[in-house]
């Protein structure tokens, strides 16, 4: 698998990865607003948000009718779907992409679900690797807390009800965290996480989310007002290479 | 059938299950005692009109019967119906919505069924689905990995009808040729004559290539549909016997 960059875009991606309560969607949220404020061409995508899937995965959701094969598989429609009609032409186009969870989010949560790791992976092995991957961790109780206080009322598959790890709602959620981030400390390395502490001041982290952005991102290159650079040849040395047509390993 | 022994209903022979990958987790293949019958071919091969006569024939030698079908789950098939109309949905995730559309009936209905003892017939497996894609230039390894969920049937029919003739059949039938059915989403031509000939030559070719890999039937469509009855009968009736 290779990042954007490896492959030639123009744009580059950045994902957010980390529990539910880990403040990773507030850090995306203020880099996204100082990208613009920059005057960069940005794109922000959140999991699990094509409007085509949508009506499939509530109704889904709602009647409990997902087994972890399919859940996994309408999570993966959904990624389609917004990875073909909207991140890859504007990586094509020279943006920065942000996405509020990537592919790791299915890599981790379908296995705790019981799905093999290698189907999984198989999946998502049309998608290229982000540029940058964050990783907000948190203490487990920490984000527990943060979910468990503003929200009391937890949803059937959000809780992980569907695996039978407690028939207590609040049980089974800390549970399921619990295992979920196993799985994401499992790839960090790699996938070349970088670990941010997320039981730090959300100015704080956010500090170090600019530097490492404007460090790993000429971000002057992707300024709005300035010329568009030129999409760059799309091959490989030797190998003329199509992306639509060629899965990234 | 002119059988001899007509009261006499045959119980089907178990056999020894496999998933063609990682399968689905916690199935016990002992269980599956019913049999997957799996009917693959183009709009106009006759599949629909072979699987009607194959229901009367196991109902009536006192076999239950359950078919599935493309686009037929509870958990996507609207949404997969309202996404074609529009044509929206890039390769890739068409594959996608399928197969979560596959899943749904082989764990809710597939499965079950097999483990009530029933006869599954397959209005489609998924060797149309992974030929389409095939045609339309998705990675066979990505292919095989995603249908690694899925059991081998057990037996496939493949009903192979000349793509001239295809034409000719569904033009009697409906005097209009099906857009998806052309593969017009690809762009081979903007006639569509041309491009459903182009579009269903390339899709027997994919059939034959899977066929090396998963060993289906083929069956000599352009026959008569008496002469392809009596051709599944035979080898179904072979596969409930278990000879």
């Amino acid at each position: 698998m290779k990042t954007f960059t490896e492959l030639n875009f123009s744009g580059r991606l950045v994902a957010v990865e980390g529990l539910d309560g880990s403040g990773k969607s507030t850090q995306i949220y203020l880099l996204k607003r100082w990208l613009e404020a920059e005057g960069v061409r940005v794109y922000f995508s959140e999991w699990n948000s094509s409007e085509l899937v949508k009506s499939a995965t509530s109704k889904g959701k709602k009647r409990e009718l997902l087994t972890p094969n399919t859940f996994s598989l309408i999570h993966a429609t959904d990624f389609a779907d917004r990875y073909e009609r909207h991140l890859l032409p504007l990586l094509r186009a020279g943006y920065v992409v942000l996405c509020d969870r990537y592919i790791f989010t299915a890599f981790a949560r379908d296995v705790v679900r019981g799905c093999p790791p290698a189907w999984v992976r198989g999946l998502y092995s049309f998608a290229a690797l982000p540029d940058l991957t964050f990783f907000f961790k948190a203490d487990l109780e920490v984000s527990l807390n943060r979910i468990l206080e503003g929200r009391p009322k937890l949803k059937f598959f959000e809780a992980g009800m569907d695996l039978r790890l407690s028939s207590d709602p609040y049980e089974s959620f800390r549970i399921f965290q619990g295992h979920i981030l196993e799985q994401y400390l499992a790839m960090s390395t790699e996938f070349n996480f970088v670990v941010i502490d997320a039981n730090q001041r959300v100015e704080a982290q956010q500090e170090i989310v600019r530097q490492l952005v404007s460090r790993c991102i000429d971000l002057a290159r992707f300024k709005r007002r300035s010329p568009l650079p030129l999409p760059p040849p799309m091959r490989r040395p030797g190998k003329a290479v199509e992306f639509d047509d060629e899965p990234v390993e | 059938m002119k059988t001899k022994k007509q009261n006499h209903i045959v119980i089907p022979q178990p056999v020894r299950r496999r998933f063609y990958g990682h399968g689905i987790p916690g199935v016990q293949l002992d269980d599956l005692v019913g049999k997957l019958i799996a009917v693959e071919g183009a709009d106009g091969s006759g599949r629909s009109t072979q699987i009607a006569r194959l229901v009367v024939w196991l109902e009536t030698t006192g076999h239950g019967t359950v078919q599935v079908g493309l686009k037929r789950s509870t958990l996507v098939s609207e949404e997969l119906e309202r996404a074609q109309e529009g044509n929206i949905l890039s390769r890739t995730t068409l594959s996608l919505f399928y197969a979560t559309d596959f899943a749904d009936q082989l764990e809710n209905i597939i499965l079950p069924a097999l483990k009530a003892g029933f006869i599954v017939l397959a209005d489609r497996y998924i060797y149309t689905l992974m030929a389409r894609d095939m045609v339309r230039g998705m990675d066979d390894v990505w292919l095989k990995n995603l249908y690694g969920i899925a059991l081998e049937p057990d037996a496939v029919f493949y009903l192979a009808v000349e793509a001239e003739e295809l034409v000719q059949r569904n033009l009697s039938k409906s005097a209009t040729l099906d857009y998806w059915e052309s593969g017009m989403d690809l762009g081979l031509s903007r006639d569509m004559f041309d491009s459903f000939v182009q579009y269903q030559t390339a899709m027997q070719a994919a059939f034959r290539q899977l066929q090396k890999t998963y060993g289906f039937t083929i069956v000599d469509g352009n026959h008569s549909v008496d002469a392809v009855t009596v051709e599944l009968r035979k080898k179904i009736g072979a596969v409930l016997t278990g000879k």
